[in-house]
């Protein structure tokens, strides 16, 4: 079964969470983006382009807006990054390309690049939604992508370009793994992932969605096509490992964003716990405030100055009401059928930063619904019998190419590099796009 | 404290800022405003028989979204009946006796219809009279204007005529349109000229819509060539007026005219010789309110370089200004770029390996200097970096602080000063203050000229 257009008509839509998530960023007007881009140095070799995983070249799509050649900019976004409108939305600019920008040894105000980014990606679709470039001269080979996540899309798109043929096998309804499902909705709406899709849908890369990719199955992908990529991303949510947590009411960060992303969930319970705290451990906690609960606590173990998640999001928490319990670590989940309260141990740093009780007393906090968002397990089980040296759970790759030690076998994306952001997978899936494409000639030229 | 107070071809002025015979004076409303708002004086929009206008009439030239870097216009000398004009000229001359008001003036080509008008502009109590020759839009295409301004002969012929009647001083307005403004300044000074006034607007085409491929300013789908005017000018003029001024047979008390919008433009046509300014684009964009910091800003600055009046400074760049052929040669300059203010743009580094000598060199990070990395070697390796968001639990030492506070050493470009030829361009480009400056190097060679390096030459055996 091949569904190879309209994903974006399949958006579910809720009324309800497109109220309560609107967009963080609104989108910038015809003139701010005119006088934005107009700001732009132009520098040369762009420390931005350079600090872009997937080097897209920052200051030549920004000259572009400036000389209203839309089309032309979003070409440029598109060339280097296939999903460059959910990563004008999604990408942690403060660190990558803005953070790179010049201007902050200047005037201090970087180039509202992701602004500008979405803007020009924006009018791309506003003005029908061709992809800017066509597939290549078919060639009769055949990649099996296992995951449909921004890994195997951008592996799917380079290879498309090829005239190599690529199908994305994926165990979710819908197509584009966490960029659909795992990202906030006041980033990156589920819609806009798919529409985006669609875009890519027109390189003729076919879909096979709802299929769950075990060993015999990936034995017989493997038979039947000339390469196959793994961009499986990462496995479930860590378990904390104490009494209650099989009680209702306990859940993990992904499902929960998921869920509400899809409409599945539309309300909070009042008192939300959210154990960790990483990105993902805020967007969830974000998410409960704004579907309505009345007390949103993160759990950590250690204070603010460790916590994984980017600064500015920890900012975005509290600005949403998120509430913070430091040094605690669960001891037990109570409750009778569903979750009533968590109990806590009080922790304190030790001379060597090691972290011990502080004393025997609990705290018991109130919680009607507790979210997991303490790390992701690896996914390789349905590998099988498969050879691909693994580290720590992670696929090793070589980072040029893509390439596993199995030769076969490329991969790109969270399950190599153990869970960054879209745009890393983008860069990889590309890479190993070409990666492909480059050993799949080289054998052909071996063979003649 | 330093005054503006000026006195031009004898006619004295609170300070050398006229508005330029242009929209903005059309009528004795809108000068009465201006003088409310501290223009010395006014230059009426040309009069003579009325004109029909066409609509539209201006179009723009706008550059990385500023507006109106240049502005051209078709419109034509006043609309409105001689009768008129002339009762408002007298009503603000009554109000306003301390301002100046000069009548711009445009006549068919008779002596007798310039003996009537210069005597009615002067009955109705112009302190002066400006005589447009300068026009180069539909007036020309009637023989005046430019058209007059264009032959040397014509200009002299009625500027006679005019002096033969007028009471008042004379200002002979040129056009730049022309080969060479010194031909038509000679001819308007030996006519017995008071003074001069230039630039007027410079033909021009500003544009072509590229939805309708029609010209701008669009009249009813077609154009015609209209008078450039505004910042983008001011270059031109500043040249014209530099080469007047240091012409015997040229000089005069000179109204300088093209592009100023500032104290600063201002000041530099003084350094020029210019007696006094007008202005009016400016005004057009932004109101006669721009006067205020023009007078602020023109005293600020004349106390600080202790001038007392524009006596002080007028003309002190002339001697300045010199022919290529007497500039030294054995001067030498070389580019120096302060790292503690280089943010990293490297917008010189490729200005100058595509745009100027190729000696500005990104290799200060490699062991030791390298001047074969061209650029697309250089963002060829920049394309092959693999650049991975910072992750803190992954990435040890990873910070998410974001902006990096120094330019890394890689991307501060060095000037190889042996190859350096002086050219500026970098300095031009570098988008920070003092960053890049031009340092003068003792190369122990006396000052030498062309013209004494081949004179020298030609004296050899």
């Amino acid at each position: 079964m091949s569904e190879s257009t309209g994903f974006f008509e399949q958006a579910p839509q809720v009324s309800m969470i497109a109220e309560r998530f609107p967009d963080l960023h609104p989108p910038l007007s015809e003139c701010a983006a005119l006088v934005e881009s107009n700001r732009c140095l132009y520098c040369f070799d762009a420390p931005c382009t350079a600090a872009c995983p997937t080097h897209i070249d920052v200051p030549g799509f920004i000259k572009k807006i400036a000389t209203a050649n839309l089309e032309g900019s979003a070409r440029t976004i598109l060339e280097a990054n296939i999903l460059g409108a959910s990563c004008s939305r999604a990408c942690p600019v403060d660190v990558l390309c803005e953070g790179a920008c010049v201007m902050h040894r200047y005037n201090r105000q970087p180039i509202a690049i992701a602004k500008l980014q979405r803007y020009a990606m924006e009018s791309l679709h506003a003005s029908g939604g061709k992809l800017p470039f066509a597939a290549g001269k078919e060639t009769g080979r055949r990649v099996a992508l296992i995951g449909g996540g921004p890994a195997a899309l951008a592996c799917a798109a380079e290879l498309r370009r090829r005239g190599i043929g690529a199908t994305i096998f994926d165990a979710r309804p819908l197509p584009g793994g966490l960029n659909t499902y795992g990202i906030a909705e006041y980033k990156l709406p589920l819609a806009e992932s798919l529409r985006e899709i669609d875009l890519l849908s027109q390189l003729g890369v076919e879909f096979r969605s709802n299929t769950i990719v075990d060993a015999v199955m990936l034995a017989e992908l493997e038979r039947t096509h000339d390469a196959v990529f793994l961009g499986v991303g990462l496995g479930a949510i860590h378990r904390l490992g104490i009494p209650g947590e099989s009680l209702t009411g306990v859940t993990n960060a992904l499902d929960y964003i998921a869920e509400y992303k899809s409409g599945k969930i539309t309300t909070a319970p009042q008192n939300v716990l959210v154990i960790g705290a990483g990105n993902t451990a805020i967007d969830a906690a974000n998410a409960a405030v704004r579907l309505g609960a009345k007390k949103v606590h993160m759990v950590y173990r250690r204070g603010p100055e460790q916590m994984s998640a980017f600064s500015f999001e920890y900012e975005h928490a509290k600005q949403e009401g998120v509430r913070f319990l430091w040094y605690v670590q669960p001891a037990s989940l109570q409750g009778t059928s569903s979750v009533e309260a968590l109990e806590l141990i009080e922790l304190e740093m030790t001379g060597d930063d090691s972290l011990v009780p502080k004393n025997s007393d609990r705290v018991v906090v109130p919680a009607d619904l507790v979210i997991l968002a303490i790390g992701q397990s690896t996914h390789t089980g349905f590998l099988g019998n498969v050879a691909i040296e693994l580290d720590r759970g992670h696929v090793l790759i070589d980072r040029v190419t893509g390439q596993t030690s199995n030769p076969k076998y490329f991969a790109g994306g969270d399950c190599t590099n153990g869970g960054r952001e879209v745009v890393d997978a983008v860069a990889d899936g590309k890479r190993a796009g070409t990666g492909i494409a480059a050993w799949l000639e080289g054998r052909e030229r071996a063979h003649t | 404290m330093p005054t503006l107070e000026t006195n031009f071809v004898g006619i004295p002025c609170i300070n050398p800022f006229w508005l330029a015979s242009a929209p903005p004076t059309n009528c004795g409303e809108q000068i009465m405003r201006a003088f409310d708002a501290g223009w010395g004086g006014a230059i009426w929009k040309t009069i003579g028989e009325p004109i029909t206008n066409v609509s539209s009439r201006y179009s723009s030239v706008d550059w990385n979204n500023q507006r109106m870097m240049g502005l051209n216009n078709i419109e034509l000398i006043s609309d409105r009946p001689i009768e008129v004009n002339l009762r408002e000229i007298s009503e603000v001359k009554r109000r306003y006796p301390k301002h100046v008001v000069i009548a711009s003036l445009m006549v068919e080509s008779n002596r007798r219809a310039w003996h009537e008008m210069v005597q009615r502009a002067e009955e109705a109590g112009a302190d002066g009279l400006e005589l447009n020759f300068g026009c180069p839009h539909g007036m020309s295409e009637r023989g005046m204007g430019s058209a007059v301004g264009q032959v040397p002969e014509y200009c002299s012929q009625i500027t006679e005529w005019v002096k033969e009647r007028a009471a008042t001083p004379v200002i002979v307005k040129l056009t730049p349109n022309i080969t060479d403004i010194r031909m038509a300044a000679r001819a308007a000074k030996r006519a017995g000229a008071d003074g001069l006034s230039a630039i007027n607007t410079i033909n021009s085409i500003t544009g072509i819509d590229l939805n309708t491929l029609e010209p701008r300013p669009n009249v009813d789908g077609k154009s015609s060539h209209g008078g450039y005017c505004g910042p983008a000018v001011k270059p031109i003029a500043l040249n014209m007026v530099q080469q007047i001024m240091s012409d015997e047979l040229s000089v005069l008390p000179l109204s300088g005219i093209g592009g100023i919008g500032s104290w600063q433009d201002a000041a530099e046509f003084f350094l020029l010789g210019a007696g006094n300014v007008q202005v009016c684009t400016a005004v057009m964009h932004y109101g006669y309110r721009i006067i205020e910091d023009m007078q602020d800003g023109l005293l600020a600055w004349m106390r600080g370089k202790n001038f007392e009046s524009l006596d002080d400074f007028r003309g002190l760049t002339l001697s300045k200004v010199k022919e290529w052929k007497l500039l030294n040669l054995n001067y030498k300059i070389v580019a120096k770029i302060r790292e503690d203010l280089c943010i990293g743009c490297d917008l010189c580094y490729t200005a100058c390996w595509d745009g100027a000598h190729q000696c500005i060199h990104l290799d200060r990070a490699l062991p030791e200097p390298d001047i074969t990395r061209t650029p697309d070697v250089i963002t060829e390796e920049s394309r092959r970096i693999i650049s991975t968001t910072p992750i803190a639990k992954l990435d040890v030492g990873a910070t998410h602080s974001g902006a990096m506070e120094r330019t890394p050493l890689s991307r501060i470009p060095r000037v190889d000063e042996h190859e350096c030829v002086g050219c500026n361009l970098c300095s031009l480009v570098c988008p920070v203050p003092g960053c890049i400056t031009m340092e003068r190097v003792d190369n122990g060679l006396p000052p030498e000229t062309w013209e004494e390096r081949t004179s020298i030459n030609s004296s050899e055996p």
